[in-house]
């Protein structure tokens, strides 16, 4: 099974020269040439690209069209915001050594259960893979085994989001209510504001995006990935050929879900910030828009979807705030109306593909309307 | 061969000879371009109606600026807002509109006015405290009409004098209405506030709540009466006067409840007259009374103790039932509301299988042609809402139909595009409502139809609104079940929907019922959201609170099944209301979806699965 093709080394050579310039450029010649503000917004866009590949991996590749991905994304980042908020410890307005300032405020005497063992950075590596895993997991379970699927699937996954966004905006739930998690502090003792740790967690970020790509490549090349293709074309005739599809698509929505929570866990400390809005489903849409824009079924399409969308929202919305409704949506409608796609997929025109038993073609879907 | 040619030739020559209009509408390009004309035409429209409405409320603020100075001058204002809140509360419909009372002037002024005019002129006008306290006095002897609107007026602080003249006016939101001389001139220069204490507003309150027990209106009696429940400072020898000559009976149950309550409190009252209270406490429905029952049921005496315990538990059974009938009304309401909605989605998204993130818009939509069919007659704000439920349904029901034609068609075949091209749709036709009115919400007036009170028997009242969007929901979704059962569209509709190629072959134009059936669906979606101008706000994103909810329905209903929206909608709306008392609006609004969720996951068809081959897209 040969991984690194010609697209993987071309991306892999592009991330490292990429990222390493601009660590390189922002520790050794600083603000000249990028300021601690572009790396921490690059950083971001870098989380925003995993969470696209994470939606691309079960969109565009398996056909399941999942608009509650940001659940996965933000249940990630609360599960590491839940250590950095620990990490804070005395340091906070309340000065209390356990309990965070919000905590505090509300009026908890104790820390509830759920929050044993934040404080140590393994448990919470664990807890944002298994928060989002999990969830995922009989999510998927319950809806795939039921064989819930297209529209269905998106809609209750849709609901799925709205009731954890709702449920996250309560105080008594003990993650900060409204506010979410913020003023943080320090990471496994290294302060999060200094120039260091900016351009670690832009290099993680940049670890983690290529690592995904990686596994997924190396997943949708294994035999899993062929049947994973076979679903999205014809999820009836692979059942009917004796595999388990529901065991498929759970396994795979698991790791993509797990995949947007470790993007959604390096995006909180960059952020600054996690709060309830990520739960919203305008989030998970917009981000399944940037796939749609990339195209979907095609790994860098999505990267470079999720790039070019949140660098066009974050101009934008300062600069014609007025304007950037209307741009995503004619974006949404001009890439779905004028062809699958995405903008990106203009490039193939120009440059076709030498591959010859191309697996990752997208063969045109056949309805299932009755024929008789 | 020649007559083949032939007729190949006929062919070509008829699609030349399509009218340009079919032409038209086949290329969906140009149509794409057409409904974005319309889009801006529509939002351009509305944006001139709102450039109107600022037009005139700035012409308001100038009125208003004009007069400001009197308001500056008015003798001592403060105690003006709490008289009125307390006024409202005790006499919920006799404050009389300034309109109404100077058209009667013409014909009361005559015969009752003469008698005091002067004196009271005069002592109203004077600084002194006890003057005013003689011309309220002058006034709660005389019966006439005129005489109650101005201690009503001077209750609420709504009474103003021009003192050179001798010349009282009403004020009303900054308008002034000649009360008293008939003649003079209609808007008063350096009008002055007639202030009165709050001794004096007590007394005024007692007057005018005798003068309202004493009505001939069985209505007023009873709400006059109503409202002295558990008041206190009450005349009680004028209400033992009242009771035995009072007919209606509900007035009467209200006297015996007043004077019930008055002897209960009351440390020098008789055990007789006490357990006599406690009957009548026991036997009707008093609140107010809570409190006082609880500590009597403490007290020494045995037999008052009982008594006052068994009243209280008959209290709170009693109100335990009502707060059941409530719960179970608001529930009914929200349910139709949820209802009302999810029946266009039942069309656009459970017969035809699109996804229409765009709904709520549409919805949003029929809102904005009230608040701008209102703006044109401002005047007519029930007729107005009543012409809103055409337009609205020809507006939205127009905006379905050009994005059918230009989006929705080239994406029949990718339901899940259809999701993401319609959200699109949503997040333009919000920015071009806020871009071309407002980003705020726009005032929607409820005409007085739909914001009074059913009273159900004594204690239970319904908001007449919701009553009538209860109904007008079963209405519509009778209307849509009939245009699919009975007409020629909703023949077509479901043939093509259960097989489209037949129904081709049997000559049904597919597109073009396509067309009509979005339109349709939009176009109840655009009534959905008249009916939703009147109980929420109506802003941009009034479409994005329902959308969530809306699709929950549909999809818990059963895809495809009219029955299932409206049951489903019901269910929704009843276990939500139903929920929050025990957990709170938000907990249970959480509890609902996972409960869906799970429910789909359980049935993924819904409650009522549609029966046939035609079930998956």
């Amino acid at each position: 099974m040969r991984i690194f093709d010609r697209s993987l080394t071309i991306f892999t050579l592009v991330m490292a020269v990429g990222a390493g310039t601009i660590i390189i450029g922002f520790l050794a010649f600083g603000t000249p040439i990028f300021s601690q503000f572009t790396v921490g917004l690059l950083g971001k866009y870098l989380c925003f690209a995993i969470l696209a590949l994470a939606i691309d991996l079960v969109w565009g590749y398996m056909g399941v069209l999942s608009l509650g991905h940001g659940a996965f994304f933000a249940l990630g980042g609360y599960a590491f915001g839940m250590y950095l908020m620990r990490q804070i410890g005395a340091q906070g307005v309340y000065g209390d050594a356990v309990l965070p300032d919000f905590m505090v405020f509300i009026g908890f005497e104790t820390l509830p259960w759920y929050w044993r063992g934040s404080q140590h950075f393994l448990v919470a590596v664990l807890l944002v893979i298994l928060a989002p895993g999990l969830l995922a997991l009989v999510f998927g379970w319950t809806a795939f085994r039921s064989r819930v699927s297209g529209v269905y699937f998106s809609i209750i996954s849709q609901a799925l989001t709205y009731a954890l966004s709702l449920a996250f905006y309560l105080n008594a739930l003990g993650f900060g209510g409204n506010n979410g998690f913020t003023d943080f502090k320090t990471i496994l003792g290294y302060d999060v504001q200094e120039k260091g740790m900016t351009a670690a967690l832009f290099g993680a970020s940049a670890l983690l995006l290529w690592l995904a790509v990686l596994s997924s490549r190396y997943l949708l090349r294994s035999r899993l990935g062929l049947a994973v293709l076979a679903i999205r074309d014809n999820e009836a005739r692979v059942r009917f050929a004796g595999y388990k599809v529901e065991n498929v698509q759970v396994a795979v929505f698991t790791f993509s879900a797990i995949i947007a929570g470790l993007g959604g866990a390096l995006y909180v400390p960059q952020a600054g910030i996690i709060n309830p809005s990520v739960f919203a489903p305008i989030f998970s849409i917009e981000m399944v828009a940037c796939v749609a824009l990339g195209g979907r079924g095609f790994m860098y399409g999505a990267i470079i979807g999720a790039f070019v969308v949140n660098y066009a929202k974050s101009r934008l919305s300062t600069e014609a705030p007025d304007l950037w409704p209307f741009i995503l949506g004619f974006l949404f409608i001009l890439t779905t109306v004028f062809g699958q796609g995405g903008v990106f997929a203009l490039g193939r025109f120009i440059w076709p593909r030498k591959v010859k038993a191309d697996p990752f073609k997208t063969v045109k879907e056949e309805p299932h309307k009755g024929v008789g | 061969m020649s007559r083949f040619l032939g007729s190949k030739r006929r062919i070509l020559a008829t699609s030349l000879r399509r009218p340009l209009t079919a032409r038209l509408v086949a290329g969906y390009r140009l149509t794409l371009a057409l409904t974005l004309a319309l889009i801006l035409a529509l939002v351009l429209s509305l944006a001139g109606v709102s450039q109107l409405k600022a037009a005139e409320s700035a012409a308001t603020e100038t009125a208003s600026i004009a007069s400001a100075p009197a308001e500056t001058a008015s003798i001592e204002s403060a105690p003006a807002e709490t008289a009125s809140a307390e006024m409202a509360s005790l006499e919920p419909q006799s404050a009389p509109t300034p309109l109404a009372s100077s058209s009667l002037l013409a014909s009361e002024a005559s015969n009752g006015s003469e008698t005091w005019s002067s004196p009271v002129v005069a002592s109203l006008i004077s600084p002194k405290v006890g003057d005013r306290d003689a011309a309220i006095t002058a006034l709660s002897t005389d019966d006439s009409l005129l005489a109650s609107e101005i201690l009503s007026a001077l209750l609420t602080g709504r009474l103003f004098l021009v003192k050179d003249r001798g010349a009282f006016y009403f004020e009303n939101q900054g308008q002034y209405v000649l009360a008293w001389p008939k003649t003079g001139p209609l808007t008063p220069n350096n009008p002055r506030k007639v202030a009165v204490n709050n001794r004096q507003r007590e007394t005024i309150q007692r007057i005018l709540g005798a003068r309202a027990l004493k009505d001939p209106d069985i209505g007023a009696r009873r709400q006059a009466s109503a409202a002295l429940i558990g008041a206190p400072g009450v005349d009680l020898s004028l209400i033992r006067e009242l009771i035995g000559s009072e007919a209606d009976e509900r007035t009467k149950d209200n006297l015996s409840l007043i004077l019930a309550l008055a002897s209960l409190k009351d440390p020098l009252a008789s055990q007789e007259d006490k357990l006599a209270a406690l009957k009548v406490l026991t036997k009707l429905y008093a609140p107010a009374a809570r409190d006082d029952l609880k500590s009597l049921s403490l007290s020494d005496n045995p037999v008052l103790a009982t008594a006052a315990a068994q009243a209280w538990r008959s209290l709170e059974a009693k109100s335990q039932h009502l707060a059941l009938a409530e719960t179970f009304f608001f529930g009914l309401s929200l349910g139709s509301v949820l209802a009302l909605i999810g029946i266009g989605l039942a069309i656009t998204f459970g017969v035809m299988g699109v996804i229409n993130m765009a709904h709520g818009e549409m919805a949003m939509l029929g809102a904005y042609t009230v608040w701008a069919l209102q703006t044109i007659w401002p005047s007519q704000p029930g007729l107005a809402l009543i012409l809103a439920l055409p337009a609205a349904f020809l507006v939205s029901g127009g905006v379905g139909a050009a994005i059918e034609l230009s989006v929705i068609r080239p994406l029949y075949q990718r339901p899940l595009e259809t999701l993401l091209a319609t959200f699109g749709l949503s997040l333009i036709l919000r920015q071009a409502v806020r871009k071309g009115i407002s980003s705020m919400n726009v005032a929607v007036a409820t005409p007085s139809f739909m914001s009074g009170q059913w009273q159900i028997g004594a204690n239970f009242s319904l908001t007449q609104g919701r009553v009538f969007i209860f109904f007008f929901c079963l209405l519509v979704f009778l209307a849509v079940y009939l245009v699919l059962a009975k007409t020629r569209l909703g023949l077509e509709i479901r043939a093509v929907t259960q097989n489209r190629a037949m129904a081709r072959a049997l000559g049904v134009p597919s597109s073009r019922v396509d067309t009509m059936t979005f339109a349709l669906g939009s176009g109840v979606a655009g009534v959905s959201g008249v009916a939703l101008s009147q109980l929420t706000n109506v802003g941009p994103n009034l479409g994005q609170d329902y959308i969530v909810d809306s699709f929950m329905v549909v999809v818990f209903g059963g895809v495809g099944n009219l029955w299932g929206t409206l049951l489903g909608g019901f269910i929704i709306g009843l276990a939500n209301k139903f929920l929050e008392p025990v957990n709170g609006a938000m907990l249970a609004k959480i509890v609902i979806m996972v409960g869906i969720i799970f429910f789909i996951q359980r049935h993924p068809k819904g409650l009522f699965p549609q029966k046939g081959r035609v079930t998956s897209f």
